[in-house]
């Protein structure tokens, strides 16, 4: 099972009918708990077709050319950043980048104000990043242009989740009846819910992993099953998603030591051993080797960690380009949303 | 509605097509077949069944979809292309590419499929082979190889279908 390589291992479900069509009405990207199944698949459907753009020789298309995108990070993030921006390029959009610490915000403008500035210079798209959640929505109150979630505090980070689904369904074709586990900080993961979502709307099992005291109290409002032992559902499990451990919480009262939750809740090389032949191993990144993923793991031949980075780009460029379409082509979209 | 072409015109026409593709073709020319998305890629996947029993060797052929290159991407329109995978398994570079599209009208489709193309390499040449042409050109492009002329009034489509997407299997005027 080499699921580093970049081939698609199962047959491509965009296949299965040439004329299928399907009107995407969002302007704005915001969770994926709203999306409907058909909304779903044809976001990946669509990230199927952008895909290759990055297998050629000039990786462009003139799809966003005149456009302009801004990355409005309010949070570090290198990884998210850097793929939105690339996958803005990619489309011939211009790219703005705004991060916190070198703006204004630092001098005191609110969010409002910031976006709405930026929204006077004409913008199109704006990628957000907040550390509280639902700023996304309150966003989309505030300015006219199309917001994309990169990630709102332990809401949502939606295009994760895509490229999450999209990784899963290229290597087995169909997410309905499948078993995925996603283990640790499950309390404090964006990454974790819009997995939930998008993994339970196209029919999939999910099973939340991780010590008691990192799981969110309204868990049993989620459509999952609960496990505190790691060891007794891994040889059921399909896919295993494995969350990464922020260090601040290690020596706190949550994780009392890194060998207790490897020992516990890591991926070993061990607890592989128990694992189907074929479970795909998934890791959001980046990775904390040894602790909450062997290193044998993370490059061994179940992990697509790799191969996420590469949805990711897809994944993003097909969601710049839905929203930008709805925005752009029809005369009223849907920009209601619930928070 | 008016039937223009049944489905034995239609094979007639695709016969003569890859006559004219072959002939114009020197020997030992590298040549490859990319089909426009989608009906157009259903004529190339035929006209290289066609060639390629003919010449006795294998012929490359392609899909390519032109939906990122579309000029009216941003326009408001009654339906949303959907953006569906190119798929070309073979270098384009200093290879004869015929381009196949289903219905040459504006032009526009074609002006996009070579901005795409090129994208994707630089081929020796690039040809237009198109089953049918019904004028009403927006740009100035024009097929090398051209099934069959049709006049139209610009209020009226020509539409192609064929058995492997729509279940029938005849151009018609509509």
């Amino acid at each position: 099972m080499p699921y580093r390589d970049t081939e698609k291992i199962a047959p491509n479900p965009a296949d299965r009918s040439p004329e299928r069509k399907f009107t995407w009405r969002r302007k704005h990207l915001l969770n994926l708990r709203e999306l409907s199944r058909e909304e779903l698949l044809h976001v990946l459907d669509t990230a199927e077709g952008f895909k290759e753009i990055s297998r050629r020789s000039i990786k462009k298309a003139p799809a966003l050319r005149g456009k302009v995108v801004v990355n409005l990070f309010f949070e570090d993030s290198t990884r998210t950043r850097n793929s939105f921006t690339l996958a803005a390029s990619r489309l011939s959009a211009d790219v703005l980048e705004f991060t916190a610490k070198s703006s204004s915000i630092s001098k005191g403008e609110t969010l409002r104000d910031t976006a709405r500035n930026l929204e006077a210079m004409g913008i199109d798209i704006v990628v957000v990043r907040h550390n509280a959640g639902g700023a996304p929505h309150f966003l989309t109150k505030c300015i006219d242009a199309s917001v994309i979630n990169a990630g709102d505090g332990y809401h949502e980070h939606p295009t994760q989740g895509l490229l999450d689904i999209f990784t899963i369904r290229e290597l087995r074709g169909e997410i309905s009846g499948l078993k995925v586990a996603i283990v640790g900080d499950i309390a404090h993961s964006r990454v974790a819910r819009s997995n939930i979502w998008g993994l339970h709307t196209l029919g999939a099992e999910v099973y939340l992993v991780g010590p008691p005291t990192l799981m969110p109290a309204a868990v049993k409002e989620l459509p999952v099953k609960v496990c505190y032992d790691f060891d007794s559902i891994i040889s059921d499990m399909d896919v295993v998603n494995m969350l990464r451990i922020q260090f601040e919480r290690i020596g706190s009262q949550v994780i009392p030591s890194v060998r207790e939750y490897s020992r516990l809740f890591g991926l070993t090389v061990d607890r592989m051993k128990r694992a189907k032949k074929d479970v795909i191993v998934m890791h959001p990144g980046p990775l904390n080797r040894g602790l909450e993923i062997e290193s044998e793991v993370a490059d061994g031949p179940n992990s697509t960690i790799l191969r996420q980075v590469t949805n990711g780009l897809a994944v993003r460029m097909a969601v710049l380009f839905l929203v930008n379409q709805a925005a752009t082509t029809l005369p009223s979209p849907q920009s209601e949303t619930n928070p | 509605m008016q039937v223009i072409l049944d489905s034995k015109a239609i094979a007639v026409l695709l016969e003569k097509l890859a006559d004219e593709i072959i002939k114009a073709a020197p020997p030992q020319t590298p040549l490859a077949l990319i089909g426009i998305r989608s009906r157009g890629e259903i004529i190339a996947q035929r006209l290289q069944k066609i060639i390629q029993s003919r010449l006795n060797q294998p012929v490359d052929q392609g899909t390519l979809d032109i939906t990122l290159y579309r000029d009216d991407l941003n326009q408001p329109r009654h339906h949303q292309p959907n953006v569906r995978p190119t798929e070309i398994d073979f270098d384009i570079d200093d290879r004869l590419i015929v381009l196949v599209d289903d219905v040459l009208n504006t032009g526009r489709s074609a002006r996009a499929a070579l901005d795409a193309l090129i994208d994707y390499g630089r081929p020796l040449a690039i040809r237009l082979a198109v089953l049918v042409d019904r004028g009403q050109r927006e740009l100035p492009i024009s097929a090398d190889y051209i099934g069959k002329v049709v006049e139209a009034p610009k209020n009226q489509r020509v539409n192609v279908y064929l058995n492997e997407v729509d279940n029938r299997e005849e151009v018609v005027l509509e």
